[in-house]
């Protein structure tokens, strides 16, 4: 059965997306990638330095997967803007993914500059998926800008606690059109098999991986996670009841 | 209200008496806590938490890997002048030492640059001694366009200036602002720092906040550890960190841990902390700001430094001179201060690969200013 993601024209059948940052060495990316068999991988342009070979993370992602680079560091509308042309300069291609954060101690992304930087960056021709506090009037305020999806957080980065944010995420699954992508927070694989179970088009992930002990083989066990949560979305789970069934039903006399 | 209002109400509590009273319940209680308030930031600082090293250090290492990764960023610094009209005790650039001063021409501060450079590294920090005659914002804001061409973040360790002049080198391109308070201790302070501009304490010590209001990306503080009681000094430097983390939130906030090293003149240090001591220091700010860059440089000694690399460290200095044009052969004779760690930055990348650490040269490239008003669009 074909269940391909499609954003922005291209279709994508792996629904784990890679983040890049906190790894001991980028020569673990190879591995990941490959053994996640992820197909998009997104980089924080800050960090790539095109003078330096060894350490320029593009280098070390293979050329069938979509590089999203994203606009860490970023405070404002305007830098993310900046930041988002910078890469296009440099021939990271069309997708970006817009994080504007001003706070640092939580790293909680600002959704107002979030909107604005949507708004240009999708007037300008960029597939943008915008990185967000879940939110659905703002997430319908990026979607009407341009975005190519949402990407709510599930809590905050970095922070490997889950799905904290899932009646706010599950609101937005149910009445989003577009793909709602659950970035940050998710820690463990069975944290994604639950976005992805709630119906999330995809996850993505980073410290969860880059910080395990081997982050190759949790980078498949990820994979895995989420073919599991997808499948079991699509196979339609049964409803959930707090209470077993009365073998004698309350209303049987009616029958 | 600035920060020193602040440092002036933390007087009230008597920290000595608070030290004494700590028990190990106490320690191991704020040890467990998932936010940690200035009260177990100081009961971490404790004489009784001396024998908790190893679980502060298991939480210090969980911390860094969650927020940073397994990531180490390099910069190196660069000394362009020793011109001063300060007299530190501690400090070999003091005015009282007679030797013959030097200011880098702009051409041999490229030159130094394209050293640097070539190492691989991509943030350098300026430092200067303290003289508006010799070396006059307008130098600065020279060196920091200069520098840019070179590095993907410039940052100054140089005299406290205004608001409007850090403005100003932030349009050049500058991206951060080092200051240390040198001490918290304001009898201490005077003593040490006996006359010069340096001798305004209330000055230096909102230097970082008016950087901040100014727009710099980043700022680093720190007080000299040596020159007071290290407990103390050590709770200050969290409560100002804190103070600015709270007031600038968009700001990266960074602290460094400095040791006092032997420099000209015949000053000893009345305090000096012993290396458990140093790690305890690490460990307690670590805990009590888990976001926070922790800096240490090549004042300390290699095996030191690279034993603490994951317990709390996330920037370390390589190659470091600290004599006024000190990477090339036509270098100044006087360091400010001796360093402990001479490695090349080659072997500073290779250790931290055997660790299994990335070394990072570029964690930020400075933007154009002059953007548009992205507001203005709607």
């Amino acid at each position: 059965m074909m269940d391909d993601l499609v954003i922005g024209g291209q279709p994508i059948s792996n629904r784990l997306f890679l983040g890049t940052g906190k790894f001991s060495s980028y020569d673990l990316i190879p591995g990941v990638i490959s053994n996640s068999g992820a197909q998009v991988v997104t980089v924080a342009l800050r960090r790539v330095d095109p003078g330096m070979a060894s350490e320029n993370m593009l280098n070390f992602i293979p050329e069938n997967c979509i590089v999203m680079p994203n606009t860490s560091g970023a405070r404002t509308a305007a830098e993310a803007v900046q930041i988002a042309r910078l890469a296009r300069a440099m021939g990271c291609g069309n997708w970006i993914k817009i994080e504007v954060i001003s706070d640092n101690k939580y790293l909680l992304p600002d959704n107002e500059e979030t909107i604005l930087a949507t708004r240009t960056l999708a007037a300008e021709g960029f597939i943008v998926l915008p990185y967000m506090n879940p939110d659905l009037t703002a997430a319908r305020k990026m979607l009407d800008c341009g975005a190519a999806a949402v990407m709510p957080l599930g809590s905050p980065i970095g922070t490997n606690r889950g799905l904290k944010t899932r009646e706010l995420v599950q609101i937005m699954i149910d009445e989003l059109a577009a793909p709602v992508i659950v970035d940050a927070g998710l820690g463990k694989p069975s944290d994604a098999a639950e976005a992805m179970e709630m119906g999330a088009a995809a996850v993505l992930v980073n410290t969860a991986i880059a910080t395990a002990e081997d982050p190759v083989k949790m980078a498949e066990a990820f994979s895995l996670a989420v073919r599991a949560g997808r499948m079991a979305h699509l196979a339609g789970p049964g409803a959930q009841s707090a209470l077993a069934s009365a073998s004698s039903p309350l209303t049987g006399f009616l029958f | 209200m600035g920060f020193y209002t602040l440092l002036e109400q933390s007087k009230t509590t008597d920290l000595n008496q608070f030290l004494g009273s700590v028990t190990e319940r106490d320690v191991a209680c704020s040890i467990g806590k998932s936010r940690l308030s200035a009260r177990d930031f100081l009961t971490l600082l404790a004489p009784a938490a001396e024998g908790f090293l190893e679980q502060m250090a298991g939480r210090a290492r969980a911390l860094t890997l969650q927020h940073f990764g397994r990531v180490v960023f390099l910069y190196a610094p660069l000394y362009v002048a020793d011109y001063c009209e300060n007299s530190c005790l501690y400090c070999s650039f003091s005015a009282t030492h007679g030797y013959l001063r030097r200011r880098l021409t702009l051409p041999e501060v490229a030159e130094q640059a394209q050293v640097l450079a070539g190492m691989g590294l991509k943030a350098v920090l300026l430092l200067t001694g303290e003289s508006r005659r010799h070396t006059p914002v307008s130098y600065l804001r020279d060196c920091v366009r200069l520098l840019q061409k070179y590095f993907s973040s410039v940052s100054l360790e140089v005299y406290p200036l205004q608001e409007d002049e850090y403005r100003g080198l932030v349009a050049c391109g500058l991206d951060g602002v080092t200051v240390y308070q040198e001490v918290y201790n304001e009898t201490v302070y005077n003593s040490v720092h006996p006359q010069g501009p340096k001798a305004d304490f209330h000055y230096r010590l909102e230097t970082a906040e008016r950087a901040c209001r100014a727009g710099v990306r980043t700022v680093n503080i720190g007080a000299l550890l040596g020159l007071d009681d290290w407990r103390r000094e050590a709770f200050s430097t969290g409560l100002h960190a804190q103070y600015l983390q709270d007031s600038f939130p968009a700001v990266e906030l960074g602290v460094s841990v400095p040791r006092i090293q032997p420099h000209l003149g015949s000053y000893t240090p009345p305090a000096p902390l012993t290396d458990r001591e140093l790690v305890q220091v690490i460990l307690a700010l670590r805990l009590f700001l888990p976001r926070a860059g922790i800096t240490l440089s090549t004042r300390e000694r290699p095996a030191l430094r690279d034993a603490l690399v994951g317990l709390g460290i996330t920037r370390m200095s390589a190659c470091s001179s600290t004599m006024v044009g000190g990477y090339t052969a036509n270098g100044s004779r006087v360091a400010q201060f001796d360093i402990s760690d001479g490695r090349s930055v080659e072997e500073i990348r290779q250790m931290l690969k055997i660790s299994g650490y990335q070394p990072v040269a570029q964690d930020w490239h400075t933007l154009p200013q002059g953007q548009e008003d992205i507001h203005d669009r709607q």
